[in-house]
């Protein structure tokens, strides 16, 4: 019994193992590669360790070619904007849908339910000709004002807030506190998890978005890091693998640190977000 | 925000003083949601009747001339059968290995963390970047791909240079970035299954584990299966990234996107009118995937 228990268990394991090592490997060879040189690269060898290590070389390249600090920077600001308007704007309006009474709450929710299934693809055509109207492209407000409203966070914040006991705003408006104090100061505390876990989802969602910003952004100085790095792209020729990968692991650094350090919340908030969308 | 409370009847002014704070909060929303999805959808549907393209001032109605057009276009419909082809492989793909990881992992005390964060690693990269490495991994004269293969003496194709094989090339990058998006979920749902069940199962005389997946897990995983399927469906039909970043629709048409034919035409080419009318086509199949969702769902309900 304990035989075929460990025998079963070996056979788990080494699958896991084998498949994590094939989900590594991309990482594994990106690090490696960053480190080597033009020559080296083109003998095609397995070897993951750089014969003379050219990361300095790299790394110079990768950060002189296209501003990686301007890059970073771009998608924290745009990131960074796009949540905090998403939250501001989701959370007042979910809070009337779940706890106040009004008519409009039906014509509402059919309104969240069409946003649901209408993403940025299907209205970047006449976005973009009007931002082009309006001389708007190439800015953050092009970046950003699409994205301000989020239908899935209210429609998230909107399940939260229905959970929440009544007496906990009955209680405050006993003390007379105005319904903007209430989602200030007893809501928004109490609907932490379900911040985080939102802002999980939307930074991970815009930080990686080529889409849009492909569209507004052609100025190198409003590019986020995916765009950046398709300049950057442009700019090797496509060939300087070595440069490539170590503007690679810059840009794919950021996030996934913070990934490594959060993970657990990473985990609950995609997967919070995930069932619930 | 001190309102004034008329002489009404008291109910009646709490009650409209609370419709009219609930507009007050629910207004920012309701505006934004008109100016950036109820608008443009309106305007996305009607220029899709139009021959407008960006640059020139003046646009007249054309009916159906665009959809008309779509029919005959090879582009399109070489676009619309590359993202069947790729969404047929990457869905199914990534949701068996998606549950059969989730289920060696929720087997398995050792290692469960590192094993969650190895998978789930690709769906916090950045894809554009990652897709850079894969295209090294990919090269068919230095890739270390090719190299590996070419030790046990296989001839490794070039992947997505030929167009017999860069639409697989593309899956196998999607499968990778998804598998662990569906893991998580998988994850959630087998925690989320009663212990009771199994005990219950294994004094039915339930002994092996394949009849314990059988009789109890899938079953109880259905609405996760369904909900995992639906985004991956959708996940797939959205494809851009890579194909921008890799391919740009070649070699050959052979890894043509809808996104990526609607980009074309509508951000190139500038035929705004005609990549509405491709939009329409997109936007539908969303809407058929979340009806077909809605109508599983609802059959689930009533029959078991």
């Amino acid at each position: 019994m304990t035989q075929t228990l460990t025998l079963g268990r070996l056979f788990r394991l080494s699958l896991l193992s084998l498949g994590a090592l094939m989900f590594l490997a991309p990482y594994i060879f990106m690090i490696s590669t960053a480190g080597k040189d033009q020559s080296e690269i083109f003998s095609a060898s397995l070897s993951l360790i750089p014969q003379h290590f050219a990361y300095v070389a790299n790394f110079t390249k990768a950060l002189t070619r296209v501003s990686m600090q301007n890059l970073l920077l771009n998608g924290v600001i745009v990131c960074g904007l796009i949540l905090v308007l998403q939250v501001v704007v989701a959370v007042p309006c979910a809070y009337a849908l779940a706890k106040l009474k009004f008519g409009a709450a039906r014509f509402m929710m059919a309104l969240v339910m069409l946003g649901l299934l209408v993403p940025i693809h299907a209205t970047a055509l006449p976005l973009y000709v009007a931002f082009d109207k309006l001389s708007l492209l190439n800015s953050y407000t092009a970046l950003v004002a699409p994205f301000s409203i989020s239908v899935f966070g209210i429609f998230l914040f909107l399940q939260f807030f229905r959970a929440m006991p009544d007496d906990l705003i009955h209680a405050a408006r006993l003390d007379g506190m105005s319904e903007a104090g209430i989602v200030a100061r007893v809501i928004v505390p109490n609907a932490w998890p379900a911040v985080t876990a939102f802002a999980i989802f939307s930074v991970v969602a815009h930080w990686n978005d080529l889409f849009w910003p492909l569209i507004v952004v052609t100025n190198q100085s409003y590019a986020t890091p995916p765009l950046g790095l398709l300049f950057f792209r442009a700019a090797e020729a496509g060939d300087d693998y070595g440069a490539l990968m170590a503007a690679t692991l810059i840009i794919t650094l950021p996030l996934v640190i913070a990934f490594l350090l959060a993970q657990k919340r990473f985990v609950e908030g995609i997967t919070m977000t995930g069932l619930k969308g | 925000m001190a309102d004034i409370a008329l002489p009404f009847s008291a109910v009646d002014t709490a009650g409209r003083r609370e419709a009219r704070t609930a507009w007050l909060l629910a207004s920012p929303a309701i505006l934004l949601m008109l100016l950036f999805i109820v608008l443009p959808t309106i305007a996305v549907i009607v220029l899709g009747f139009t021959d407008f393209e960006l640059g020139y001032g003046s646009f007249r109605f054309v009916g159906l001339e665009n959809y008309a057009e779509l029919i005959s276009d090879r582009t399109f419909r070489r676009s619309l059968w590359n993202t069947t082809v790729y969404t047929a492989i990457v869905t199914p793909v990534s949701i068996v290995l998606g549950l059969g990881i989730a289920l060696l992992i929720e087997s398995e005390p050792r290692g469960r963390d590192f094993f969650r964060t190895v998978y789930f690693l690709p769906v916090a990269s950045l894809l554009v970047a990652m897709a850079t490495v894969w295209q090294y991994l990919f090269h068919p004269g230095i890739g270390p791909l090719n190299t590996f293969l070419a030790l046990f003496g296989i001839p490794g194709p070039n992947w997505l240079g030929a167009s017999s094989t860069v639409i697989y090339g593309l899956s196998i990058i999607g499968i990778w970035q998804s598998v662990g998006f569906n893991m998580v979920l998988f994850l959630a749902g087998l925690t989320a299954i009663p212990r009771e069940l199994y005990s219950a199962a294994e004094v039915d005389g339930v002994k092996s584990s394949i009849d314990r997946f059988r009789l109890v897990t899938w079953p109880m995983l259905g609405p996760t299966t369904l909900f995992v399927t639906t985004i991956s469906v959708i996940n797939s039909v959205k494809v851009f990234e890579t194909v921008k970043t890799l391919t740009e629709g070649g070699p050959n048409k052979a890894s043509e996107v809808l996104l990526w034919t609607i980009y074309q035409e509508g951000f190139i080419f500038l035929r705004v009118g005609y990549a509405s009318a491709m939009t329409v086509v997109f936007l539908a199949i969303l809407v058929v995937l979340m009806v077909l969702q809605y109508r599983f769902l609802d059959r689930r309900v009533h029959y078991t």
